[in-house]
C-alpha cells in the first residue's frame, strides 16, 4: 500500500542522517516513538518530538531510560501503532533484553542504533561500527533479526522505510545500524510523493476470535497478528509458547518455536539480502564495507585503481542476514576480500567464515573515533592484491 | 469469627443465577490453563477473584480490558485472565502498559504484578508513570519476598525477616509503598490485605474508574516461603492474624503506614485526588501552544 501522506514531507531537503531517519519513520507510518536521549542519536527523537504534534495520531514520549523506551514501543505495537526507538551504544546495551522479547513475541518494531566509539561510554560524539555483532547476538537465547546499514542521509530516509516494511513482513525487530558520521552528515535528501512510497501494512488475521491461533505460522513461517482491544482476548508471553500463545515448558515446543524464529529469517534470507557492487566483475580484490566506511573505501579504491590494481567493492546494505552465498561466489572466483570496518574484525570474521578458505580475507580495521584514512585502506588493497598473486 | 463470615460471603453470591455446572469465573479465566501455579492459601488467587468481581462491577466490556504483568508469582496473572494479556519482562510491565495506553487510550490497562517486579527492578518505571499520571491501574501483590525464585530478600521485606538471602534477618529498611506512590503523584492509593476482599474489590473498582495513575497494594500471605520462614503458620493463620492486626484508617497519612514484621498493619484508602492525565495534559498543552495546527490526540 502507499504511504499515508500525513507523515510524508515530500520535497528536496538538506538534512542530516538523524533527521532523515526520523522522516523515513514518519513516511513508513511510524506514529509512536519512545526515546531516551543519547549522543549521537538524539536528533532523531528531537525531530520526532517537534513533528509528532503536527501529524495526526503520532505521539512522542521521552521515557525514563532505554529499558522503558524499548518496551513501551512494543506496547504501542500491540495496541496497533508502528513504533520505533532510537539510541546509541550504551543505550543499545540496555535494550538487549527487549530485543529478545520482540524476537520471541514476534513484535514488529525498529531499533535505531547510531553507533559511536565503544566499549562502555567510549567516544560519545565520535563514530564507531562496533555494535554489529551485538545487533545480531546481543540478547540471550537463539533468534534472528534483520540489520540494515545506511551510508548517506538519503539512505537514512529510504532504508528506514524499508526497515519498517521488513519488520512488518517478517514480524521481527529490525536493527537500523547508523553511525555518528552518517547520522550527522548533511546532504540532499529527496522525499518522494506519498503515492511513490511503498509501505507494508501489518499482517492482521482475517480469522474471527475462536478460530485464530496467534502463533500458528503461515507458509512463510510468519504468523498473522491481532491487536489488543479487537475482541480476541489472547495472551502474549516472553515464555516459550504454543500456537495459542500459552506458556509451554517443553523441549518439543521450544524446538518448534525457536527453530521457526531462526528459520523465518534464515530460509527467507535470499529475499532479504541487499548489497551494492561496484566494479566487482574484473576485480582481483573486493573491498567489503558498509555505512560511512564504504564512502571512504570508494576513495581508496579509486586511488588503487589509478595505480593499476583491479579492485571493486561489495557494500552491505542489509548486513544481517549476511549474504553468505555472494561472499562464497566471490571467494571461489579467487578474488581477495578486504573487509574495511570501524572495529577490529566483526564483519571480517563473518566474511572469513563465508569464504571457506577459498580466498585470502584481510581486515582494514581500527577502533573507531574517526573514519579510516584513505591511504591506509589503499595500502591494504595493495597488500590484498599481493596476497592473491 | 469475622474471617469465617467473610469467606462464606465470598463463596456464595446471592445473585447467582447461572448454570450450576459452570464456574462463575469461567468467562473471566482461561479455564484451559488450570490448575494454576499458585500454592494453596496464597493470596494471589484471592485478588484475581476480587479483580474479576471488580471488573464485573465496573461494567467495562472485557474486550476493552488489557492486563499486563511482569515476572514472578503475581506476574503469572496475565496468563490466567481471559482478556488481552501481556506477560512481559521483569520489572517492565508499567512501560509496556504505558505504550499500550498511549497508543490506544480507549483501552483499560491494568498492571497486575508483584512487589519485587513493580517496586524493586521496576521502581524507576513506577515513579515515572505516576509522575506523568499515565491513566493505568497498578495492582501490586506484596508478599514481602521474591517467592518464585525460592524466597529472597526484597525491597519490601520487613526488618528482621529471615529469607534465603537474609539468613540472619533483614537489616534494610523496606519501602512504604502507599507513601512512595503518593509522593510521586498517584491519584488513588489504597492498601488492603488478602482478608479484606470486599474492601480490595471496591478499591479496585474505584482505581479502575479513576482517570490517572491509581495504585492498590494488597498485603498477601506467601505460605510456602515467607510465612513458613517466619514461622507464621499457613495462609489461613495469616488471614486470622490480618483480622486481628489490621486497622482500617481511610484517609490516614501515608507517611505513617510503614510495615513492620510483627506490628499492626494500617490499611484503607489513603489518597483519592484529581490531576490531569498525561494525555489530557498533552492535549491541553499543545492546543494552547499550537492552536488549530494541533489535532486532539485520541490514539
Amino acid at each position: 500500500m502507499n504511504a499515508d501522506p500525513k507523515g510524508v514531507l515530500t520535497g528536496s531537503h538538506y538534512l542530516d542522517g538523524d533527521h532523515a531517519c526520523c522522516e523515513g519513520a514518519l513516511a513508513a507510518g511510524c506514529r509512536f516513538i519512545a526515546g531516551y536521549p543519547i549522543t549521537p542519536s538524539t536528533e532523531v527523537v528531537e525531530r520526532f518530538a517537534r513533528r509528532a504534534p503536527m501529524v495526526d495520531g503520532a505521539l512522542f514520549i521521552q521515557m525514563e531510560d532505554e529499558l522503558a523506551a524499548s518496551i513501551a514501543i512494543q506496547g504501542a505495537v500491540w495496541a496497533g501503532k508502528k513504533a520505533m526507538t532510537v539510541t546509541s551504544g550504551p543505550g543499545f546495551s540496555l535494550m538487549m533484553e527487549h530485543i529478545g522479547l520482540a524476537a520471541m513475541t514476534e513484535t514488529p518494531c525498529v531499533f535505531v542504533d547510531v553507533q559511536r566509539g565503544g566499549p562502555s561510554t567510549g567516544l560519545p560524539t565520535l563514530p564507531g561500527q562496533a555494535d554489529m555483532l551485538q545487533a545480531r547476538w546481543g540478547s540471550h537465547g537463539d533468534y534472528e533479526i534483520i540489520a540494515i546499514s545506511p551510508n548517506s542521509p538519503q539512505e537514512c530516509f529510504d532504508l528506514t522505510v524499508d526497515a519498517f516494511n521488513l519488520a512488518e513482513q517478517y514480524r521481527v525487530p529490525v536493527m537500523f545500524m547508523m553511525d555518528e558520521c552518517v547520522g550527522h552528515m548533511m546532504e540532499r535528501v529527496v522525499i518522494p510523493a506519498a503515492d511513490k512510497i511503498e509501505v507494508t501494512p501489518r499482517r492482521y488475521t482475517s480469522l474471527p476470535p475462536g478460530q485464530y491461533l496467534p502463533f500458528k505460522p503461515n507458509e512463510d513461517m510468519v504468523p498473522d497478528m491481532f491487536k489488543a482491544g479487537d475482541g480476541y482476548r489472547l495472551h502474549v508471553t516472553g515464555l516459550t509458547h504454543d500456537y495459542r500463545g500459552y506458556p509451554a515448558m517443553s523441549p518439543q515446543v521450544q524446538e518448534e518455536l525457536v527453530h521457526r524464529l531462526v528459520n523465518k529469517i534464515r530460509l527467507n534470507a535470499p529475499k532479504i539480502w541487499r548489497y551494492e557492487e561496484i566494479d566487482v566483475k574484473d576485480a582481483d580484490v573486493v573491498v567489503v564495507s558498509f555505512g560511512i566506511t564504504s564512502r571512504v573505501a570508494v576513495e581508496a579504491i579509486a586511488l588503487a585503481r589509478k595505480q593499476g590494481v583491479k579492485v571493486g567493492m561489495l557494500r552491505l546494505i542489509v548486513v544481517w542476514p549476511f549474504p553468505e552465498d555472494r561472499i562464497l561466489e566471490l571467494a571461489e572466483q579467487g578474488k581477495a576480500l578486504l573487509v574495511a570496518e570501524m572495529n577490529y574484525g566483526q564483519i571480517f570474521y563473518e566474511v572469513e567464515r563465508c569464504a571457506r578458505g577459498k580466498a585470502p580475507v584481510l581486515l582494514a580495521g581500527h577502533g573507531g573515533g574517526t573514519v579510516h584514512n584513505i591511504d591506509d585502506v589503499a595500502k591494504k588493497i595493495m597488500e590484498a592484491a599481493k596476497c592473491r598473486s | 469469627m469475622s474471617v469465617v463470615n467473610e469467606l462464606k460471603k465470598a463463596s456464595l453470591s446471592p445473585t447467582f443465577q447461572g448454570d450450576p455446572g459452570k464456574h462463575p469465573m469461567d468467562d473471566f479465566l482461561r479455564m484451559d490453563r488450570m490448575p494454576h501455579i499458585w500454592c494453596s492459601t496464597c493470596g494471589i488467587g484471592v485478588s484475581v477473584n476480587c479483580f474479576a468481581k471488580a471488573l464485573e462491577k465496573t461494567q467495562i466490556p472485557l474486550d476493552d480490558v488489557v492486563v499486563v504483568s511482569g515476572i514472578g508469582c503475581t506476574g503469572r496473572v496475565a496468563g490466567y485472565v481471559k482478556v488481552d494479556s501481556f506477560h512481559t519482562t521483569h520489572g517492565r510491565a508499567i512501560p509496556f502498559a504505558t505504550g499500550l495506553k498511549l497508543a490506544n487510550p480507549k483501552l483499560k490497562v491494568i498492571v497486575f504484578s508483584g512487589d519485587g517486579d513493580i517496586i524493586a527492578i521496576g521502581g524507576n518505571h513506577f515513579i515515572n508513570a505516576a509522575r506523568r499520571n499515565i491513566d493505568i491501574t497498578v495492582i501490586c501483590i506484596n508478599n514481602f519476598n521474591y517467592a518464585m525464585t525460592g524466597g529472597q530478600l526484597a525491597s519490601t521485606t520487613p526488618e528482621g525477616a529471615v529469607l534465603s538471602t537474609s539468613p540472619f534477618g533483614n537489616f534494610e529498611k523496606p519501602f512504604n509503598l502507599p507513601f512512595l506512590a503518593e509522593s510521586v503523584g498517584a491519584v488513588y492509593v489504597a492498601r488492603w490485605t488478602s482478608l479484606h476482599i470486599y474492601n480490595q474489590t471496591n478499591s479496585m473498582v474505584e482505581a479502575i474508574n479513576k482517570p490517572g495513575f491509581s495504585f492498590v497494594e494488597i498485603i498477601a500471605p506467601c505460605p510456602t516461603i515467607f510465612e513458613r520462614q517466619q514461622k507464621f503458620g499457613d495462609g489461613l493463620d495469616r488471614l486470622r492474624w490480618y483480622c486481628d492486626n489490621s486497622d482500617i484508617q481511610n484517609g490516614a497519612s501515608t507517611k505513617g503506614v510503614d510495615i513492620e514484621l510483627t506490628n499492626r498493619i494500617i490499611v484503607g484508602k489513603f489518597v483519592d485526588r484529581d490531576r490531569p492525565t498525561f494525555i489530557q495534559n498533552m492535549n491541553n498543552h499543545y492546543r494552547e501552544r499550537l492552536g488549530d495546527r494541533y489535532k486532539i490526540y485520541e490514539g
